[in-house]
């Protein structure tokens, strides 16, 4: 039983500190909907969509109004579509509008799964799916697209990581008039996770159920609030302090993934314990770490906070849910964070802190905003980086940049709503043409050969 | 089901008399009442059995926070689940 401090405790967490659920995401797959030509794909696809998601909306806000805690995003996450379309790869894009179709019929801001999986090798049929991307996300407004290029144990596909740096730049190019915003729906992976809930890197493995339900929680604001009430303790006890927070917030996930998913007749799925920040202030990873004592996030001791914090966030949601998966962890994206967005425009932090702090939390270099003229090596260059450090390290890492066209360091992109605005931050010029065109794969590492 | 009413704001009078008479014509038993003071504001929490009501949930939390509207004060009814799943193990 609970007292009148634990219901006030919640109640402040949620009207005060942002404490919300931040996705409940329904995982479809689309296996069954394969047939002979593109538009018969596409008709099944859209069908089944929304005969399986019908009813997404309408619970979650049941459940949000019965709980009293804000269920801020709907979403679907689907089979890899190019698996889909395996036998007629140029037309994958008919399947991505109803895709787009069937998330505005149900009224959802995203749907993720226009995705490739190519870590070990690129088909002939994905290599003519991934060139439909940029043309796709230009035309569609709520798909959204990934690619894996790379896993632990297999290695980083070079030849799709120099695709992908050309894909990035058409993307940006063909989004031009909203500052490339293609590219804030396109994630490239390594290690990419099944069954994460979060947008834009969601998408519903081949060795899932029929339908799931996953939840990304979230609630920068609620631990940011808990420190402020121990300036002076030692690193152990405020540790200690974030899982206690994370434990609550986590099971309030827990709660709402099991009940969504028995109302919606679909599996529970997995929480993913997250702290994702929005672009509104109380609701930052970026004030945690300033909580901690940092004068700004992007100095020297950064990647040490955000290490604790990740793991302590780790270690009080798994003792709070059943089932754990997606990205779990402390997400930085730049845009979205209004301390780091604050700090980039300062100059205080840098794309090379930004990739430090991706060796120890979730999940990687997330709404950036690069130059315009960055070269398509270039950004498959900082892939290449970026997916290196996932793979030695067993974990999942990402890229998604923003070439802006047009604009350089100085500059700002604003993408509006939960995407928020980032300042364009300057990449090294130095040049790696030459190893991006070698091509080939990079061998997983040694440690990886476990069987 | 169990559901925690809560009220919050200005202290005035009358204001356990309303809310309860208030859930009583709504066949909704009061099982617990505890109130509190949080920095100015006052603090009332009721824990309610709703199986005897036999309007809808959402319906009642719509009619309870206008009916708090009309008193000054905040008026939330949720679901008793969310406070046990996240202050017990």
């Amino acid at each position: 039983m609970f007292n009148k401090f634990d219901v006030l405790e919640t109640i402040e967490m949620i009207e005060k500190e942002h404490l919300d659920i931040r996705t409940v995401t329904m995982g479809i797959s689309l296996l069954s909907c394969i047939r002979a030509t593109a538009k018969e794909t596409a008709k099944a696809v859209y069908d089944l969509v929304c005969r399986k998601a019908e009813k997404l909306v309408p619970t979650a806000e049941a459940l949000s109004g019965e709980y009293g805690i804000p269920i801020v995003n709907k979403r679907v996450s689907v089979t890899p579509v190019s698996l889909i379309t395996a036998a007629v790869p140029a037309e994958s894009g008919v399947v991505g509008k109803a895709l787009d179709d069937a998330a505005k019929t149900l009224g959802i801001d995203f749907l993720g799964g226009y995705s490739a999986l190519v870590h070990k090798g690129t088909a002939d049929y994905e290599e003519v799916f991934l060139q439909t991307i940029p043309e796709v996300l230009a035309a569609t407004e709520r798909l959204c697209s990934s690619v894996n290029v790379g896993s632990s144990k297999s290695g980083i596909n070079m030849d799709a990581v120099r695709t992908m740096g050309e894909i990035v730049r058409r993307t940006a190019e063909l989004t031009r008039e909203k500052d490339g915003l293609g590219c804030a729906k396109l994630v490239v992976f390594c290690n990419a996770v099944e069954d994460n809930p979060f947008m834009a890197g969601a998408f519903h493995g081949v060795g899932e159920a029929d339908t799931v339900i996953n939840v990304g929680v979230s609630g920068p604001g609620v631990v940011q609030h808990a420190l402020s009430f121990i300036p002076d303790a030692d690193l152990t006890d405020a540790a200690e302090l974030i899982k206690r927070t994370a434990f609550k917030i986590t099971r309030a996930g827990q709660l709402v993934a099991k009940e969504a998913a028995k109302r919606l007749g679909a599996r529970f799925g997995i929480v993913d314990l997250s702290l994702a920040p929005t672009p509104a202030r109380g609701d930052s990873v970026a004030h945690i770490l300033e909580e901690l004592g940092l004068e700004v996030v992007g100095g020297h001791g950064t990647t040490a906070a955000l290490a604790m914090l990740n793991d302590a966030v780790k270690k009080g949601g798994v003792m709070a849910s059943s089932r754990v998966g997606g990205l779990s962890g402390a997400f930085i994206p730049v845009s979205e964070d209004i301390g780091m967005i604050e700090s980039a425009a300062a100059g205080k932090i840098t794309i090379d802190k930004l990739e430090a702090m991706t060796c120890v939390c979730s999940v990687g270099l997330d709404m950036i905003a690069i130059p315009g003229d960055t070269p398509a090596t270039t950004i498959s260059a900082i892939i290449a980086d970026e997916a290196a450090i996932g793979m030695v390290n067993n974990k999942t890492t990402a890229v998604r940049v923003i070439p802006a066209p047009g604009k350089k360091v100085g500059d700002e992109v604003c993408f509006g709503g939960l995407l928020g605005r980032a300042p364009v931050m300057p990449v090294h010029e130095g040049d790696a043409g030459k190893f991006i065109r070698r091509g080939g794969l990079i061998p997983a590492p040694i440690h990886s050969f476990k069987n | 089901m169990r559901a925690v009413v809560t009220v919050t704001g200005s202290d005035r009078r009358g204001i356990i008399a309303k809310v309860s008479g208030f859930l009583f014509e709504r066949n909704v038993n009061i099982e617990d009442i505890s109130q509190t003071i949080l920095g100015d504001q006052f603090a009332m929490i009721m824990i309610a059995d709703m199986s005897e009501c036999k309007m809808g949930f959402a319906e009642l939390a719509k009619e309870l926070a206008e009916m708090g509207e009309k008193i000054g004060m905040t008026v939330r009814i949720q679901h008793a689940d969310i406070f046990d799943a996240m202050h017990n193990i």
